[in-house]
């Protein structure tokens, strides 16, 4: 056995193809246990791709993909969700018909127990279990922000309030990594700066966060580390000042020599 | 004898037995976006396994309430394991195929269910032991007798268990992710294949329920008495909006109802033209109807959504 390391997250010389496209070519990523560390990249640079590998969404198709000091080369979604990664959607993926409330408790689920029997026997556990899982989605729409009436269905909140919720019930699932899909997409500046102290409190809890982001001024205001993919390569990482500079940087994102 | 009553009545206890039919496929294609049309065979195995359960255990000189209650628990389970088991054998390999070729595989497991089902129980009608006998009463110039009361009472409480178990339980809430959004439940941790035949199984055993009802109610079993049944919850599904289940509820007693006092009155309106025997005509023109003029069902609005 090897000592833990200090990565929650490591990928190494990962690859995925659809078919002819080559999505991801032989990316390895580290990622620091608390740190929140940023993806960007152009349009089409495999970001998401990444995301979804991460997931569980994705099986790769070479490299390694490894978790918390295990193996998670092949894992089925829900698994690597026990495991303790949770993740937001660039297209956000509420369960529309249902609660604010019902969407968190969702989230809930892997954490919670109560199996048929004890739902229909309705024992004390069930009960005192189903009161926690409320309970606690109550929190967690409290600690994102969401100062709504929580019988509201997620579809009938505003954009901004959506993207919280979605975190909020990624953070149900008690997560050690927190995978956010563009959560400042759409956002307006006020939404942008909540947003920004939201992921901070997040981070303080001691949950590691990935970000893929387009704003730059949030990513370079909030990222410990950045990685830039360009054509499904990882092309720069580091620090957020060293990346700015970085020439393969420039070149990828303004197709040139501009400075 | 109060004809409209009458008809009433005998609406509500076969849209009862509808409804429950019909939440069968509506919880299925909720999750799924599959109409199962094995699900009307389900309804026919549970029968059949519940009068031979019950013939058995009466034959051993069982109490007749336990003798009943028996053969209805081995029915449901029984259902349960065959629900479990189309899924798994049928579905599951095809959920990233082509929609039509899950249907055209449930079409075939429709008869390869109804072939075994021949080849166990044969062609003949049999006759359901029903252990005590149906007192009827008069109830208003109609009459009702006890098993066509305890139908309905059964069936009402269903529903509302079910309701109760889809909107308030750690389940319930995975199954309506699940239907809601298969890419974001598994995220959360929800074991979707769980939840699939979890599904499966809780439709099935409302079909052996709906089963027994039937053969108590009509005293036959038969083979072949899944096929219409099923098209008919079908058409109750569609009528309430398929994916909805209070739709399925609704459309389910209201088809009860239409087919009831369709056969009850197309011979004064036709003048004696037609008769009660073209009872099943309603149903579908129903379904027809439906179709053309509100695809979506009466409460259904999912179904644009998902084409």
């Amino acid at each position: 056995m090897t000592p833990p390391s200090e990565y929650l997250i490591e990928l190494r010389n990962v690859g995925k193809h659809f078919g002819g496209v080559v999505a991801l070519a032989d990316v390895s990523l580290h990622i620091k246990q608390g740190e929140i560390y940023g993806l960007i990249g152009p349009n089409g640079a495999g970001k998401t791709t990444l995301f979804n590998v991460v997931t569980g969404l994705y099986q790769l198709d070479s490299g390694a993909f490894d978790f918390a000091g295990k193996r998670y080369t092949h894992c089925k979604p829900h698994l690597l969700a026990q495991a303790g990664i949770a993740r937001t959607f660039q297209n956000i993926r509420l369960f529309a018909n249902m609660s604010a409330l019902e969407n968190i408790m969702v989230g809930r689920h892997l954490r919670t127990h109560t199996g048929i029997w004890g739902a229909l026997t309705r024992h004390a556990a069930a009960r005192a279990e189903e009161r926690a899982t409320v309970q606690r989605a109550r929190e967690l729409l409290d600690y994102v922000g969401i100062d709504r009436a929580h019988q509201t269905l997620a579809k009938h909140l505003s954009y901004g309030e959506q993207r919280r919720l979605e975190i909020a019930r990624a953070l149900a699932t008690e997560p050690k990594l927190l995978a956010l899909d563009e959560p400042a997409a759409g956002m307006n500046a006020t939404e942008t700066v909540a947003l920004k102290a939201l992921l901070q409190k997040i981070r303080a809890s001691g949950i590691t966060v990935l970000l893929i982001e387009h704003d730059v001024k949030l990513i370079m205001g909030l990222c410990d580390r950045v990685a830039v993919l360009d054509y499904g390569k990882k092309i720069a990482e580091g620090v957020p000042e060293e990346v700015r500079r970085d020439k393969a940087v420039i070149a990828a994102y303004l197709g040139g020599e501009v400075a | 004898m109060d004809i409209l009553l009458q008809q009433i009545i005998n609406g509500l206890v076969q849209g009862s037995v509808y409804a429950l039919v019909a939440l069968g496929y509506t919880m299925v294609y909720g999750i799924l976006g599959l109409i199962n049309f094995a699900h009307g065979e389900v309804v026919m195995i549970g029968a059949m396994i519940a009068l031979t359960v019950l013939k058995a255990l009466l034959a051993a000189a069982f109490a007749p309430v336990l003798a009943v209650l028996l053969s209805l628990l081995a029915a449901m389970a029984v259902c349960m394991a065959l629900g479990y088991s189309i899924e798994r054998i049928a579905y599951r390999p095809l959920r990233n195929a082509p929609r039509l070729a899950p249907l055209i595989t449930a079409i075939g497991v429709s008869i390869v269910l109804q072939n075994l089902a021949m080849m166990i129980w044969g062609r003949e009608y049999h006759s359901f032991p029903l252990p005590f006998t149906s007192v009827s009463h008069q109830f208003g110039g109609a009459i009702v007798n006890d098993v066509q009361i305890g139908i309905v009472i059964v069936a009402l409480v269903i529903m509302l268990g079910l309701m109760w178990l889809v909107h308030r339980t750690r389940m319930g809430r995975a199954m309506r992710a699940v239907a809601e959004n298969p890419a974001a439940s598994v995220l959360m941790g929800v074991d979707n294949n769980r939840v699939i035949s979890f599904t499966f199984m809780l439709g099935s055993a409302l079909a052996a329920i709906a089963g027994f009802m039937v053969s108590a109610n009509y005293g036959i079993v038969h083979y072949y008495m899944g096929f219409m049944l099923g098209l008919k919850a079908f058409t109750a599904a569609v009528l309430g909006g398929i994916g909805n289940l209070r739709g399925a509820m609704l459309g389910g007693v209201l088809l009860g109802l239409i087919e009831s006092l369709g056969a009850g009155y197309i011979g004064d309106l036709t003048g004696g033209f037609l008769g009660s025997n073209y009872q099943d005509v309603f149903a579908f023109f129903v379904l027809i109807a439906v179709l053309i003029f509100r695809p979506s069902g009466l409460l259904g609005e999912k179904l644009a959504e998902r084409a």
